[in-house]
């Protein structure tokens, strides 16, 4: 058993490794960034934004717990990024929300390009009924 | 081959941040730029995460969960106040 945990992959292989995964969170990084500049509306641009924000983490975490080399180290690596994670996950819906449905109240949105407008009859409520 | 990828990444993250300011500045309404913003901010978390990978320690992750705990309030914030008050109160 502890053999097993004190097994560490090459120093090269692990090097490779850590780099191709940040590589492809940056790659994610740079798509956000060229969906801003792309993107006309307000949504479009957020479906842009999350991109990064939970799958290029989730990458770069990984990084992190791979770079540690050796098999306990790789899960205590794990154990301390993952409260980042959750963290990331709990909180990245909560503010596209909030910037969507204010986005739709301002009229930043192109109206002709929505196939279903669920929320019209919300338009005749006062903003602060919720 | 390390030395290539190491440039690529660095490249790359600095094209995206630079891009992100450039949204930044010239955003229309103050929503795009909030979620311009949000970008920027998730690319720091990634450069923080990337040079504890590349060179492996791990002493920046209390930062990351402290970026990660707060980022959402700025956006909330913003998108709280920036409501229009044209509907009809009754």
């Amino acid at each position: 058993m502890t053999s097993f945990l004190e097994f560490a992959i090459p120093q090269q292989v692990a090097d490779v490794i850590v780099l191709v995964l940040v590589l492809i969170g940056a790659i994610l990084c740079l798509s956000a960034a060229v969906g801003l500049l792309h993107f006309r509306d307000v949504p479009s641009r957020l479906h842009a934004a999350t991109k990064p924000q939970v799958l290029g983490l989730v990458l770069i975490c990984l990084a992190i717990a791979v770079a540690q080399r050796t098999i306990s180290g790789m899960l205590m690596g794990l154990l301390i990024v993952i409260p980042v994670i959750l963290l990331q996950f709990a909180t990245a819906p909560l503010s596209a929300h909030m910037v969507g449905r204010q986005a739709y109240r301002n009229g930043t949105i192109n109206q002709r390009a929505l196939v279903v407008d669920e929320y019209a009859e919300s338009k005749t409520t006062p903003p602060g009924a919720g | 081959m390390n030395g290539i990828l190491l440039i690529a990444i660095m490249v790359v993250f600095g094209v995206a941040a630079i891009l992100s300011v450039v949204r930044i500045v010239r955003g229309p309404s103050i929503l795009d730029r909030t979620v311009a913003s949000d970008v920027l901010l998730t690319e720091v978390m990634c450069v923080l995460g990337a040079d504890m990978a590349i060179n492996g320690h791990t002493r920046n992750i209390p930062v990351m969960l402290i970026i990660a705990a707060v980022s959402v309030f700025g956006s909330i914030a913003v998108a709280n106040y920036v409501a229009r008050r044209d509907n009809p109160t009754p």
